[in-house]
């Protein structure tokens, strides 16, 4: 058979990969990965909607205070209520200030004793809703000063039990969801050694030909690198996309408050998943490379 | 084409004096079997070109594996470029063997790559650039009689076509030493001619050439220095023909 150059040059036309595919090991894989990715990209939106919840609970709560009031001697409850409200509403660092009549008590009773099963010589506390100033809110000491200074004996509540329970189970949240993920790249860390250590045993024959050609062990650690960081990065891309599609499903068709009130879904929250394909293709990147290496220098 | 690799700078340049493989007192073992080669006293000289003969089994391609790193020695002393083999870091080796062509006597192609990608896989590996060395690759394929076939696997090529694959993988990188296991075993005698005239050509372009083989025909033809493993002891070299 005749031999033109011209032709040979068109028909090579890029160096081939020096490992071959395993096209099944790799769906498998890619698959391994995506899913994973997926998890997290989920996990991250959820972390940024229950930490937007809990930072608008705790705003919530930090805008106002609840006084109970105790009348004095001769004095009525309706009495002293007005008196501490009126004392309240001038003092600095409060919007609002109002008394809670005897039927708001009541109301405030209703779910645990029932419509109508107070009696109506029951004595019932009297309180005091306090708006703060969103500003400048004042603190407890300062709402107990306005009182005493009016002669009024109350008691101030400014939610701080439970701003101090939101704040920490949004602490906690936020831990459980870092925590998750770190998982979730530990897992795809070693799902990939796992499969470096397959495909440096499965290629062992390669191997062996491009070490006698005077490939260094850092050549051969580059080509599975490459190889796993694209393929990972591709299944980042793939998880991280479906979790952005979920999400966004949830946001348009999980009411006003993008799913429920305890995980408002923000549009920006979907931002969180961009960086999954790169994270993905660095932590292959890191179990290829110290997975390789101990296999290769063991070897 | 690069006659080195990238960081070949790591070795020694032999020189004229400086025997580019020495042997002192060499023995070699597989496990805890008794040794295959014992005592081998050998010195190649840069520009050298010997034969190395002996009956099957006498540990031919041991000795070639020994010098092209593969395996080490159980005893002895074996200096590579000016280099003392046993004591150079795992990192080094890649830097000698770049200096190296090898063609094994089971060729060792890879399956997935074409004709062309095995040819390339030295430079490659030494880091060279694909439009710099695809003109080189393609001319010294269709010298070795593959210039058809540059896209082909090797599967689907016969045994002297991949012995010639194998031989044009060896010397692609013009190495300063070429060691060549059995090279005409699958080729006819006319190939096996032209193998021997293109180790010729690169021992006279100043690489040093050991050429196991059992071909006594081709050993005679070529009057080169003769070295013989009997029982694993070496004797020669001696100028052909054989005894």
């Amino acid at each position: 058979m005749s031999f033109d150059p011209r032709t040979a040059e068109t028909a090579i036309e890029r160096p081939a990969p020096l490992f071959p595919r395993q096209f099944q090991q790799d769906r498998t894989l890619g698959l391994v990965i995506g899913v994973l990715c997926f998890l997290a990209c989920l996990c991250a939106v959820a972390a940024l909607a229950s930490d937007r919840a809990a930072s608008g609970w705790r705003r919530e709560l930090g805008a106002s205070a609840t006084v109970q009031v105790r009348p004095k001697a001769g004095e009525t409850p309706s009495e002293a209520a007005d008196r501490a409200a009126e004392a309240l509403a001038g003092a600095k660092g409060v919007a609002e200030a109002r008394a809670l009549d005897r039927e708001a008590a009541e109301r405030l009773l209703e779910p645990w004793l029932g419509k109508g099963n107070i009696p109506d010589d029951l004595p019932l506390p009297r309180l005091v809703v306090v708006d703060l100033d969103r500003q400048h809110p004042a603190d407890a000491a300062a709402l107990n000063q306005a009182l005493s200074a009016a002669g009024v004996d109350a008691s101030v509540d400014d939610h701080g039990r439970w701003i101090a329970d939101v704040r920490r189970t949004g602490d906690i949240a936020r831990a459980a969801a870092l925590g998750a993920l770190l998982l979730f790249a530990m897992t795809a860390g070693a799902v990939i050694a796992f499969a470096t250590r397959a495909t440096l045993q499965t290629q062992r024959d390669v191997v062996e030909v491009l070490h006698l050609a005077g490939a260094q062990d850092r050549f051969v650690v580059k080509l599975v690198r490459r190889r796993f960081a694209i393929l990972a990065g591709q299944a980042g891309l793939f998880g991280a996309a479906t979790a952005a599609a979920l999400a966004a499903l949830m946001k348009l068709f999980g009411g006003e408050n993008g799913l429920t009130p305890v995980l408002p879904l923000a549009w920006i929250d979907l931002l969180a998943v961009l960086p999954c394909p790169l994270l993905a293709a660095a932590v292959a990147a890191i179990a290829v490379r110290r997975a390789a290496m101990s296999i290769l220098k063991a070897a | 084409m690069t006659r080195h690799g990238a960081d070949f700078a790591m070795a020694e340049p032999a020189s004229a004096d400086t025997p580019v493989v020495s042997f002192q007192g060499v023995g070699m073992r597989y496990g805890r079997a008794p040794e295959v080669l014992r005592d081998i006293d050998l010195t190649l000289t840069q520009g050298s070109f010997h034969f190395l003969t002996g009956p099957s089994g006498a540990g031919k391609s041991s000795l070639l594996k020994l010098i092209y790193l593969a395996h080490q020695p159980s005893r002895g002393l074996i200096r590579l470029f000016g280099q003392e083999a046993a004591t150079l870091p795992r990192a080094a080796l890649p830097a000698l063997r770049r200096r190296m062509g090898v063609v094994f006597q089971e060729y060792r192609l890879l399956d997935h790559l074409t004709v062309f990608d095995n040819a390339a896989l030295p430079l490659r590996v030494a880091g060279g650039r694909f439009d710099e060395y695809r003109q080189d690759v393609i001319e010294l394929l269709a010298w070795v009689g593959l210039g058809h076939k540059i896209s082909a696997m090797p599967a689907t090529l016969s045994g002297g076509e991949k012995q010639r694959l194998a031989v044009a993988r060896a010397v692609v990188g013009k190495p300063d030493l070429l060691l060549v296991d059995e090279p005409t075993g699958n080729v006819d005698q006319e190939m096996g001619r032209r193998i021997l005239r293109l180790l010729k050509e690169l021992n006279r372009m100043g690489s040093t050439v050991l050429v196991a083989s059992h071909d006594v025909a081709l050993v005679e033809e070529s009057g080169s220095p003769i070295l013989t493993l009997k029982g694993g002891r070496l004797g020669g070299p001696q100028d052909g023909p054989l005894p």
